[in-house]
Protein backbone atom coordinates (compact mmCIF):
# COMPACT_ATOMS: atom_id res chain seq x y z
CA UNK A 1 0.00 0.00 0.00
CA UNK A 2 2.72 2.41 0.93
CA UNK A 3 4.53 1.69 -2.35
CA UNK A 4 1.31 2.59 -4.16
CA UNK A 5 1.07 5.86 -2.23
CA UNK A 6 4.71 6.49 -3.03
CA UNK A 7 4.02 5.90 -6.73
CA UNK A 8 1.13 8.36 -6.61
CA UNK A 9 3.32 10.99 -5.00
CA UNK A 10 5.94 10.55 -7.71
CA UNK A 11 3.15 10.72 -10.30
CA UNK A 12 1.95 14.04 -8.91
CA UNK A 13 5.51 15.37 -8.93
CA UNK A 14 6.10 14.57 -12.60
CA UNK A 15 2.51 15.50 -13.46
CA UNK A 16 3.19 19.11 -12.57
CA UNK A 17 5.86 19.15 -15.24
CA UNK A 18 3.47 17.55 -17.72
CA UNK A 19 1.12 20.41 -16.94
CA UNK A 20 3.79 23.04 -17.48
CA UNK A 21 4.90 21.37 -20.71
CA UNK A 22 1.31 21.32 -21.91
CA UNK A 23 0.59 24.95 -20.97
CA UNK A 24 2.86 26.32 -23.67
CA UNK A 25 1.50 23.97 -26.32
CA UNK A 26 -2.06 24.77 -25.27
CA UNK A 27 -1.48 28.53 -25.41
CA UNK A 28 0.04 28.39 -28.89
CA UNK A 29 -2.61 26.00 -30.20
CA UNK A 30 -5.47 27.91 -28.62
CA UNK A 31 -4.39 31.31 -29.89
CA UNK A 32 -2.65 30.67 -33.22
CA UNK A 33 -4.55 27.44 -34.10
CA UNK A 34 -1.11 26.08 -34.86
CA UNK A 35 0.00 22.75 -33.43
CA UNK A 36 3.69 23.10 -32.72
CA UNK A 37 4.91 19.50 -32.77
CA UNK A 38 8.42 20.79 -32.06
CA UNK A 39 7.29 21.88 -28.60
CA UNK A 40 9.09 18.95 -26.97
CA UNK A 41 12.30 19.85 -28.80
CA UNK A 42 12.00 23.37 -27.40
CA UNK A 43 11.73 21.78 -23.95
CA UNK A 44 14.84 19.76 -24.76
CA UNK A 45 16.71 22.91 -25.76
CA UNK A 46 15.62 24.58 -22.53
CA UNK A 47 17.02 21.58 -20.70
CA UNK A 48 20.40 21.91 -22.40
CA UNK A 49 20.43 25.63 -21.75
CA UNK A 50 19.96 24.86 -18.06
CA UNK A 51 22.61 22.13 -18.14
CA UNK A 52 25.20 24.38 -19.74
CA UNK A 53 24.49 27.42 -17.65
CA UNK A 54 25.02 25.29 -14.55
CA UNK A 55 28.10 23.60 -15.99
CA UNK A 56 29.75 26.65 -17.52
CA UNK A 57 28.49 29.61 -15.52
CA UNK A 58 28.03 27.80 -12.26
CA UNK A 59 24.60 29.24 -11.56
CA UNK A 60 22.17 27.49 -9.26
CA UNK A 61 20.13 24.87 -11.19
CA UNK A 62 16.81 26.51 -10.32
CA UNK A 63 18.38 29.95 -10.71
CA UNK A 64 19.08 29.11 -14.34
CA UNK A 65 15.32 29.59 -14.89
CA UNK A 66 15.87 33.34 -14.70
CA UNK A 67 18.34 33.03 -17.56
CA UNK A 68 16.75 30.35 -19.70
CA UNK A 69 13.13 31.50 -19.66
CA UNK A 70 13.86 34.99 -21.07
CA UNK A 71 16.21 33.44 -23.64
CA UNK A 72 13.49 31.02 -24.68
CA UNK A 73 11.05 33.94 -24.94
CA UNK A 74 13.43 35.65 -27.35
CA UNK A 75 13.93 32.41 -29.26
CA UNK A 76 10.15 32.30 -29.60
CA UNK A 77 10.13 35.75 -31.17
CA UNK A 78 12.80 34.66 -33.66
CA UNK A 79 11.06 31.36 -34.47
CA UNK A 80 7.76 33.13 -34.98
CA UNK A 81 9.34 35.69 -37.26
CA UNK A 82 11.25 33.09 -39.26
CA UNK A 83 8.77 30.21 -39.49
CA UNK A 84 5.32 30.58 -37.98
CA UNK A 85 4.51 34.18 -38.82
CA UNK A 86 3.83 33.20 -42.42
CA UNK A 87 1.61 30.28 -41.54
CA UNK A 88 -0.89 32.29 -39.53
CA UNK A 89 -1.72 34.43 -42.54
CA UNK A 90 -3.32 31.41 -44.21
CA UNK A 91 -6.83 30.20 -43.43
CA UNK A 92 -7.24 27.80 -40.56
CA UNK A 93 -7.14 24.53 -42.47
CA UNK A 94 -3.98 25.43 -44.39
CA UNK A 95 -2.59 26.72 -41.13
CA UNK A 96 -2.91 23.38 -39.36
CA UNK A 97 -1.40 21.42 -42.26
CA UNK A 98 1.51 23.79 -42.84
CA UNK A 99 2.25 24.18 -39.17
CA UNK A 100 2.50 20.41 -38.80
CA UNK A 101 5.04 20.26 -41.63
CA UNK A 102 7.03 23.15 -40.22
CA UNK A 103 6.84 21.69 -36.73
CA UNK A 104 8.08 18.26 -37.80
CA UNK A 105 10.85 19.82 -39.82
CA UNK A 106 11.88 21.99 -36.92
CA UNK A 107 11.76 19.01 -34.55
CA UNK A 108 14.05 16.97 -36.81
CA UNK A 109 16.51 19.82 -37.24
CA UNK A 110 16.65 20.57 -33.52
CA UNK A 111 17.00 16.91 -32.59
CA UNK A 112 19.80 16.30 -35.10
CA UNK A 113 21.59 19.50 -34.10
CA UNK A 114 21.41 18.56 -30.44
CA UNK A 115 22.91 15.12 -31.14
CA UNK A 116 25.67 16.70 -33.20
CA UNK A 117 26.46 19.42 -30.67
CA UNK A 118 26.07 17.55 -27.42
CA UNK A 119 26.08 13.82 -28.37
CA UNK A 120 23.17 11.50 -27.71
CA UNK A 121 24.21 10.94 -24.08
CA UNK A 122 21.81 11.56 -21.27
CA UNK A 123 22.89 14.38 -18.98
CA UNK A 124 21.70 15.39 -15.61
CA UNK A 125 22.52 18.18 -13.24
CA UNK A 126 24.18 17.31 -9.98
CA UNK A 127 23.07 19.64 -7.22
CA UNK A 128 24.33 19.93 -3.66
CA UNK A 129 20.78 19.36 -2.45
CA UNK A 130 20.05 16.74 -5.11
CA UNK A 131 19.80 13.79 -2.78
CA UNK A 132 17.69 15.52 -0.14
CA UNK A 133 14.45 13.78 0.66
CA UNK A 134 11.57 14.79 2.89
CA UNK A 135 10.10 11.87 4.78
CA UNK A 136 6.43 12.19 5.54
CA UNK A 137 4.48 9.34 7.13
CA UNK A 138 6.44 6.66 5.35
CA UNK A 139 6.52 8.55 2.05
CA UNK A 140 9.71 10.04 0.74
CA UNK A 141 9.50 13.16 -1.35
CA UNK A 142 12.59 14.22 -3.29
CA UNK A 143 13.18 17.89 -2.51
CA UNK A 144 14.29 18.82 -6.01
CA UNK A 145 11.16 17.39 -7.60
CA UNK A 146 8.96 19.04 -5.00
CA UNK A 147 10.60 22.39 -5.70
CA UNK A 148 10.06 21.81 -9.42
CA UNK A 149 6.38 21.11 -8.87
CA UNK A 150 5.98 24.25 -6.79
CA UNK A 151 7.83 26.35 -9.36
CA UNK A 152 5.74 24.87 -12.17
CA UNK A 153 2.60 25.78 -10.25
CA UNK A 154 3.90 29.30 -9.59
CA UNK A 155 4.67 29.78 -13.29
CA UNK A 156 1.21 28.57 -14.31
CA UNK A 157 -0.35 30.85 -11.70
CA UNK A 158 1.68 33.78 -13.01
CA UNK A 159 0.60 32.97 -16.54
CA UNK A 160 -3.04 32.86 -15.48
CA UNK A 161 -2.67 36.29 -13.85
CA UNK A 162 -1.00 37.62 -16.98
CA UNK A 163 -3.84 36.36 -19.15
CA UNK A 164 -6.55 37.82 -16.94
CA UNK A 165 -5.02 41.13 -15.85
CA UNK A 166 -2.49 42.31 -18.42
CA UNK A 167 -3.95 44.33 -21.30
CA UNK A 168 -2.28 42.13 -23.91
CA UNK A 169 -3.16 39.05 -21.88
CA UNK A 170 -6.82 39.88 -22.34
CA UNK A 171 -6.12 40.59 -26.00
CA UNK A 172 -4.53 37.14 -26.35
CA UNK A 173 -7.62 35.51 -24.80
CA UNK A 174 -9.90 37.51 -27.08
CA UNK A 175 -7.85 36.49 -30.12
CA UNK A 176 -8.00 32.83 -29.06
CA UNK A 177 -11.77 33.03 -28.80
CA UNK A 178 -12.60 34.96 -31.99
CA UNK A 179 -9.77 36.61 -33.90
CA UNK A 180 -12.08 38.55 -36.19
CA UNK A 181 -13.99 40.04 -33.29
CA UNK A 182 -10.62 40.83 -31.70
CA UNK A 183 -9.59 42.71 -34.86
CA UNK A 184 -12.86 44.65 -34.81
CA UNK A 185 -12.11 45.57 -31.20
CA UNK A 186 -8.89 47.20 -32.37
CA UNK A 187 -6.49 44.45 -31.31
CA UNK A 188 -3.46 43.87 -33.52
CA UNK A 189 -4.08 40.15 -33.81
CA UNK A 190 -0.68 39.41 -35.32
CA UNK A 191 1.00 40.93 -32.32
CA UNK A 192 -1.19 38.79 -30.08
CA UNK A 193 -0.01 35.75 -32.08
CA UNK A 194 3.61 36.78 -31.67
CA UNK A 195 3.22 37.32 -27.92
CA UNK A 196 1.40 34.02 -27.43
CA UNK A 197 4.04 32.13 -29.40
CA UNK A 198 6.88 33.80 -27.49
CA UNK A 199 5.24 33.06 -24.14
CA UNK A 200 4.58 29.48 -25.24
CA UNK A 201 8.25 29.05 -26.13
CA UNK A 202 9.26 30.67 -22.85
CA UNK A 203 7.09 28.13 -21.03
CA UNK A 204 8.76 25.32 -22.97
CA UNK A 205 12.15 26.67 -21.90
CA UNK A 206 11.06 26.84 -18.27
CA UNK A 207 9.67 23.31 -18.45
CA UNK A 208 12.97 22.15 -19.94
CA UNK A 209 14.88 23.59 -16.99
CA UNK A 210 12.68 21.86 -14.43
CA UNK A 211 12.72 18.56 -16.33
CA UNK A 212 16.51 18.58 -16.50
CA UNK A 213 16.97 19.59 -12.88
CA UNK A 214 14.54 16.94 -11.64
CA UNK A 215 15.31 14.17 -14.12
CA UNK A 216 17.68 14.39 -17.07
CA UNK A 217 17.97 15.61 -20.63
CA UNK A 218 19.01 14.00 -23.88
CA UNK A 219 18.41 14.99 -27.50
CA UNK A 220 15.67 12.36 -27.84
CA UNK A 221 13.33 13.52 -25.06
CA UNK A 222 11.56 15.93 -27.40
CA UNK A 223 9.01 13.59 -28.96
CA UNK A 224 8.16 12.09 -25.59
CA UNK A 225 7.39 15.51 -24.12
CA UNK A 226 5.43 16.65 -27.15
CA UNK A 227 3.32 13.52 -26.74
CA UNK A 228 2.77 14.09 -23.02
CA UNK A 229 1.87 17.71 -23.63
CA UNK A 230 -0.54 16.74 -26.40
CA UNK A 231 -2.26 14.16 -24.18
CA UNK A 232 -2.66 16.75 -21.44
CA UNK A 233 -4.05 19.34 -23.86
CA UNK A 234 -6.66 16.85 -25.07
CA UNK A 235 -7.33 15.73 -21.51
CA UNK A 236 -7.77 19.23 -20.10
CA UNK A 237 -9.13 21.09 -23.11
CA UNK A 238 -8.26 24.60 -24.18
CA UNK A 239 -8.98 27.79 -22.34
CA UNK A 240 -7.85 27.28 -18.76
CA UNK A 241 -4.21 27.19 -17.69
CA UNK A 242 -5.08 25.92 -14.21
CA UNK A 243 -7.13 23.19 -15.89
CA UNK A 244 -4.09 22.27 -17.96
CA UNK A 245 -1.98 22.01 -14.83
CA UNK A 246 -4.56 19.78 -13.15
CA UNK A 247 -4.72 17.71 -16.35
CA UNK A 248 -0.96 17.21 -16.17
CA UNK A 249 -1.17 15.97 -12.61
CA UNK A 250 -4.03 13.63 -13.57
CA UNK A 251 -1.87 12.14 -16.30
CA UNK A 252 1.07 11.75 -13.90
CA UNK A 253 -1.11 9.96 -11.35
CA UNK A 254 -2.78 7.78 -14.00
CA UNK A 255 0.63 6.71 -15.28
CA UNK A 256 1.82 5.94 -11.76
CA UNK A 257 -1.30 3.87 -11.05
CA UNK A 258 -0.98 1.90 -14.25
CA UNK A 259 2.71 1.26 -13.63
CA UNK A 260 1.76 -0.06 -10.21
CA UNK A 261 -1.09 -2.19 -11.55
CA UNK A 262 0.36 -3.58 -14.78
CA UNK A 263 4.08 -2.93 -14.36
CA UNK A 264 6.40 -0.23 -15.57
CA UNK A 265 6.30 -0.99 -19.31
CA UNK A 266 2.57 -0.11 -19.42
CA UNK A 267 3.08 3.38 -17.99
CA UNK A 268 2.89 5.06 -21.40
CA UNK A 269 0.00 2.98 -22.66
CA UNK A 270 -2.44 4.30 -20.11
CA UNK A 271 -1.74 7.88 -21.12
CA UNK A 272 -2.61 7.06 -24.71
CA UNK A 273 -5.71 5.12 -23.68
CA UNK A 274 -6.83 8.13 -21.61
CA UNK A 275 -6.22 10.29 -24.68
CA UNK A 276 -8.55 8.16 -26.81
CA UNK A 277 -11.20 7.81 -24.11
CA UNK A 278 -11.37 11.55 -23.46
CA UNK A 279 -11.42 12.27 -27.20
CA UNK A 280 -14.43 9.99 -27.57
CA UNK A 281 -16.31 10.93 -24.43
CA UNK A 282 -15.47 14.62 -24.06
CA UNK A 283 -13.86 16.01 -27.23
CA UNK A 284 -13.52 19.42 -25.61
CA UNK A 285 -11.53 18.02 -22.73
CA UNK A 286 -12.34 17.81 -19.05
CA UNK A 287 -12.07 21.55 -18.41
CA UNK A 288 -12.48 22.89 -21.95
CA UNK A 289 -15.22 25.28 -22.99
CA UNK B 1 -16.26 34.92 -56.17
CA UNK B 2 -17.32 38.41 -57.03
CA UNK B 3 -20.08 39.54 -54.71
CA UNK B 4 -20.08 43.31 -55.06
CA UNK B 5 -20.28 45.11 -58.39
CA UNK B 6 -21.51 48.64 -58.67
CA UNK B 7 -21.39 50.03 -55.15
CA UNK B 8 -21.21 53.74 -54.53
CA UNK B 9 -22.18 54.50 -50.98
CA UNK B 10 -21.35 57.41 -48.74
CA UNK B 11 -22.06 58.36 -45.16
CA UNK B 12 -21.72 61.98 -44.10
CA UNK B 13 -20.70 63.05 -40.60
CA UNK B 14 -23.61 62.88 -38.19
CA UNK B 15 -25.80 60.88 -40.55
CA UNK B 16 -27.71 57.61 -40.08
CA UNK B 17 -27.68 55.58 -43.28
CA UNK B 18 -29.60 52.33 -43.69
CA UNK B 19 -28.44 49.65 -46.10
CA UNK B 20 -31.29 47.41 -47.24
CA UNK B 21 -31.25 44.24 -49.26
CA UNK B 22 -32.27 40.61 -49.20
CA UNK B 23 -30.22 37.61 -48.14
CA UNK B 24 -27.11 37.20 -50.25
CA UNK B 25 -27.28 40.71 -51.67
CA UNK B 26 -23.78 41.39 -50.40
CA UNK B 27 -24.55 43.59 -47.38
CA UNK B 28 -22.29 41.74 -44.97
CA UNK B 29 -19.55 41.49 -47.59
CA UNK B 30 -19.71 45.24 -48.04
CA UNK B 31 -19.57 45.92 -44.31
CA UNK B 32 -16.67 43.47 -43.87
CA UNK B 33 -14.77 45.31 -46.60
CA UNK B 34 -15.37 48.62 -44.87
CA UNK B 35 -14.22 47.25 -41.51
CA UNK B 36 -11.13 45.66 -43.05
CA UNK B 37 -11.98 42.00 -42.46
CA UNK B 38 -12.07 41.52 -46.23
CA UNK B 39 -9.80 43.24 -48.74
CA UNK B 40 -11.67 44.43 -51.84
CA UNK B 41 -10.12 43.28 -55.12
CA UNK B 42 -10.87 46.59 -56.74
CA UNK B 43 -12.24 49.97 -55.80
CA UNK B 44 -11.59 52.35 -52.96
CA UNK B 45 -13.00 52.88 -49.51
CA UNK B 46 -12.41 56.49 -48.59
CA UNK B 47 -12.42 57.50 -44.96
CA UNK B 48 -11.67 61.12 -44.10
CA UNK B 49 -9.72 61.45 -47.34
CA UNK B 50 -7.67 58.25 -47.07
CA UNK B 51 -8.12 54.87 -48.75
CA UNK B 52 -8.89 52.11 -46.26
CA UNK B 53 -8.77 49.26 -48.77
CA UNK B 54 -5.30 48.10 -47.65
CA UNK B 55 -5.42 49.25 -44.04
CA UNK B 56 -5.52 46.45 -41.46
CA UNK B 57 -8.72 46.08 -39.47
CA UNK B 58 -7.37 47.07 -36.06
CA UNK B 59 -5.92 50.28 -37.51
CA UNK B 60 -9.30 51.13 -39.00
CA UNK B 61 -10.71 51.01 -35.46
CA UNK B 62 -7.94 53.34 -34.33
CA UNK B 63 -8.93 55.76 -37.09
CA UNK B 64 -12.45 56.04 -35.72
CA UNK B 65 -14.52 53.47 -37.60
CA UNK B 66 -16.01 50.69 -35.50
CA UNK B 67 -18.22 47.76 -36.50
CA UNK B 68 -20.67 45.71 -34.47
CA UNK B 69 -20.57 42.40 -36.35
CA UNK B 70 -23.52 40.19 -37.16
CA UNK B 71 -24.28 37.77 -34.33
CA UNK B 72 -22.55 40.06 -31.81
CA UNK B 73 -19.37 37.92 -31.68
CA UNK B 74 -18.69 38.41 -27.98
CA UNK B 75 -15.80 36.69 -26.19
CA UNK B 76 -17.51 33.74 -24.54
CA UNK B 77 -15.70 33.50 -21.23
CA UNK B 78 -15.36 37.20 -20.50
CA UNK B 79 -17.37 39.54 -18.33
CA UNK B 80 -19.19 42.66 -19.48
CA UNK B 81 -16.46 44.79 -17.94
CA UNK B 82 -13.71 42.89 -19.77
CA UNK B 83 -15.48 43.49 -23.07
CA UNK B 84 -15.68 47.20 -22.39
CA UNK B 85 -12.02 47.31 -21.30
CA UNK B 86 -10.98 45.56 -24.50
CA UNK B 87 -13.18 47.94 -26.48
CA UNK B 88 -10.87 50.78 -25.49
CA UNK B 89 -7.78 48.90 -26.67
CA UNK B 90 -6.39 51.37 -29.20
CA UNK B 91 -4.24 54.27 -27.89
CA UNK B 92 -6.74 56.94 -28.95
CA UNK B 93 -9.58 55.13 -27.18
CA UNK B 94 -7.53 54.41 -24.06
CA UNK B 95 -6.93 58.10 -23.53
CA UNK B 96 -10.68 58.71 -23.08
CA UNK B 97 -11.54 55.35 -21.57
CA UNK B 98 -13.25 56.66 -18.44
CA UNK B 99 -15.48 59.08 -20.34
CA UNK B 100 -16.41 56.37 -22.83
CA UNK B 101 -17.28 54.01 -20.00
CA UNK B 102 -19.60 56.58 -18.44
CA UNK B 103 -21.19 57.16 -21.82
CA UNK B 104 -21.86 53.44 -22.34
CA UNK B 105 -23.28 53.04 -18.84
CA UNK B 106 -25.51 56.09 -19.36
CA UNK B 107 -26.77 54.57 -22.59
CA UNK B 108 -27.24 51.05 -21.17
CA UNK B 109 -27.59 51.29 -17.36
CA UNK B 110 -28.16 47.55 -17.29
CA UNK B 111 -24.55 46.94 -18.31
CA UNK B 112 -23.34 48.75 -15.23
CA UNK B 113 -25.45 46.46 -13.04
CA UNK B 114 -24.25 43.38 -14.85
CA UNK B 115 -20.67 44.40 -15.42
CA UNK B 116 -19.21 41.52 -13.42
CA UNK B 117 -21.29 38.90 -15.21
CA UNK B 118 -19.90 36.63 -17.87
CA UNK B 119 -21.66 37.52 -21.12
CA UNK B 120 -22.80 33.94 -21.69
CA UNK B 121 -25.32 34.47 -18.90
CA UNK B 122 -26.97 37.44 -20.66
CA UNK B 123 -29.95 37.42 -23.01
CA UNK B 124 -29.51 38.11 -26.70
CA UNK B 125 -30.59 41.72 -26.34
CA UNK B 126 -28.29 42.32 -23.41
CA UNK B 127 -25.44 40.76 -25.36
CA UNK B 128 -26.19 43.15 -28.20
CA UNK B 129 -25.84 46.03 -25.73
CA UNK B 130 -22.42 44.66 -24.78
CA UNK B 131 -21.44 44.42 -28.44
CA UNK B 132 -22.51 48.02 -29.09
CA UNK B 133 -20.86 49.14 -25.86
CA UNK B 134 -17.62 47.44 -26.84
CA UNK B 135 -17.65 49.22 -30.20
CA UNK B 136 -18.48 52.57 -28.59
CA UNK B 137 -15.53 52.22 -26.22
CA UNK B 138 -13.25 52.67 -29.24
CA UNK B 139 -14.66 56.21 -29.47
CA UNK B 140 -15.74 55.95 -33.11
CA UNK B 141 -16.92 58.68 -35.46
CA UNK B 142 -18.70 56.09 -37.60
CA UNK B 143 -20.48 53.10 -36.11
CA UNK B 144 -21.31 50.28 -38.52
CA UNK B 145 -23.88 47.72 -37.39
CA UNK B 146 -24.68 44.42 -39.08
CA UNK B 147 -28.18 43.21 -38.16
CA UNK B 148 -28.27 44.44 -34.57
CA UNK B 149 -31.83 43.19 -34.00
CA UNK B 150 -31.21 39.62 -35.19
CA UNK B 151 -32.54 37.12 -32.66
CA UNK B 152 -33.53 39.69 -30.08
CA UNK B 153 -36.82 40.12 -28.21
CA UNK B 154 -38.95 42.92 -29.77
CA UNK B 155 -38.95 45.01 -26.59
CA UNK B 156 -35.15 45.06 -26.57
CA UNK B 157 -35.03 45.82 -30.30
CA UNK B 158 -36.76 49.14 -29.52
CA UNK B 159 -34.22 49.82 -26.76
CA UNK B 160 -31.34 49.08 -29.10
CA UNK B 161 -32.70 51.26 -31.92
CA UNK B 162 -33.41 54.09 -29.50
CA UNK B 163 -29.83 53.80 -28.28
CA UNK B 164 -28.60 54.11 -31.87
CA UNK B 165 -30.57 57.34 -32.25
CA UNK B 166 -29.04 58.57 -29.00
CA UNK B 167 -25.53 57.62 -30.13
CA UNK B 168 -26.14 59.48 -33.37
CA UNK B 169 -27.31 62.59 -31.50
CA UNK B 170 -23.93 62.64 -29.75
CA UNK B 171 -22.31 63.12 -33.16
CA UNK B 172 -21.53 59.60 -34.31
CA UNK B 173 -22.49 58.68 -37.86
CA UNK B 174 -24.25 55.33 -38.21
CA UNK B 175 -24.32 52.84 -41.08
CA UNK B 176 -26.97 50.25 -40.38
CA UNK B 177 -27.88 46.95 -41.99
CA UNK B 178 -31.18 45.85 -40.57
CA UNK B 179 -33.79 43.19 -41.35
CA UNK B 180 -36.48 45.24 -39.72
CA UNK B 181 -36.76 47.61 -42.69
CA UNK B 182 -39.64 49.63 -41.31
CA UNK B 183 -37.75 50.44 -38.11
CA UNK B 184 -34.50 51.05 -39.97
CA UNK B 185 -36.13 53.56 -42.31
CA UNK B 186 -37.88 55.27 -39.42
CA UNK B 187 -34.47 55.79 -37.81
CA UNK B 188 -32.32 56.60 -40.84
CA UNK B 189 -31.84 59.84 -42.72
CA UNK B 190 -30.95 58.15 -45.99
CA UNK B 191 -31.01 54.61 -47.32
CA UNK B 192 -29.53 52.45 -50.04
CA UNK B 193 -30.91 49.26 -51.53
CA UNK B 194 -28.32 46.62 -52.43
CA UNK B 195 -29.44 43.81 -54.76
CA UNK B 196 -27.11 41.07 -56.08
CA UNK B 197 -24.13 43.28 -55.44
CA UNK B 198 -25.49 46.39 -57.10
CA UNK B 199 -26.84 49.52 -55.48
CA UNK B 200 -30.23 49.74 -57.19
CA UNK B 201 -31.82 52.54 -55.26
CA UNK B 202 -30.84 55.35 -52.96
CA UNK B 203 -32.53 58.31 -51.40
CA UNK B 204 -33.97 59.89 -48.26
CA UNK B 205 -35.38 57.30 -45.87
CA UNK B 206 -38.84 58.88 -45.93
CA UNK B 207 -38.99 58.57 -49.71
CA UNK B 208 -37.93 54.93 -49.48
CA UNK B 209 -40.85 54.19 -47.20
CA UNK B 210 -43.27 55.21 -49.90
CA UNK B 211 -41.28 53.71 -52.79
CA UNK B 212 -43.33 51.06 -54.54
CA UNK B 213 -40.40 48.67 -55.11
CA UNK B 214 -39.17 48.93 -51.54
CA UNK B 215 -42.67 48.41 -50.19
CA UNK B 216 -43.20 45.32 -52.29
CA UNK B 217 -39.77 43.76 -51.83
CA UNK B 218 -38.90 44.61 -48.24
CA UNK B 219 -41.92 45.96 -46.40
CA UNK B 220 -44.66 43.57 -47.54
CA UNK B 221 -44.85 41.09 -44.67
CA UNK B 222 -43.71 43.59 -42.06
CA UNK B 223 -46.13 46.28 -43.18
CA UNK B 224 -49.07 43.95 -42.84
CA UNK B 225 -47.85 42.80 -39.45
CA UNK B 226 -47.53 46.37 -38.22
Amino acid sequence: MSTLAQQIVLGILIGGLYGLAAAGLSLVFGVLKVLNVAHGELIMLGGYAAFWSVALLGVDPFGSLALVAPLALLAGVVLYGALFGFVVRANEETREKNSLLIGFGLALVLHASAVRLWTADERSIVTPYGGAVISLGGLSIPVVRLLSLLLAFAIIGGLQLLLTHWRWGKAIRATADDWQAALLTGIDVRRAYLLAFAIGTGLAGAAGVLVTVSYSVSPSIGLEWTLKALIVVVLAGLGSMIGTFVGGILLGVAEALSAAAFGGPYREVVGLVLFVVVLCARPRGLFGR
Amino acid sequence: MRVLHGVALSVDPGEIVALLGGNGAGKSTLLNCIAGLLAPRAGTILWEGQDLARVRAHEIVERGLAMVPEGRRLFAGMTVQEHLDLGAFTPRARAVRQASLERVFALFPLLQERRRQVVRALSGGQQQMVAIGRALMSNPRLLVLDEPSLGIAPRLVRTILAALAEINRSGVAVLLVEQNVQAALALAHRAYVLESGWITLEGPAAAMLSNEHVRRAYLGPLATRA
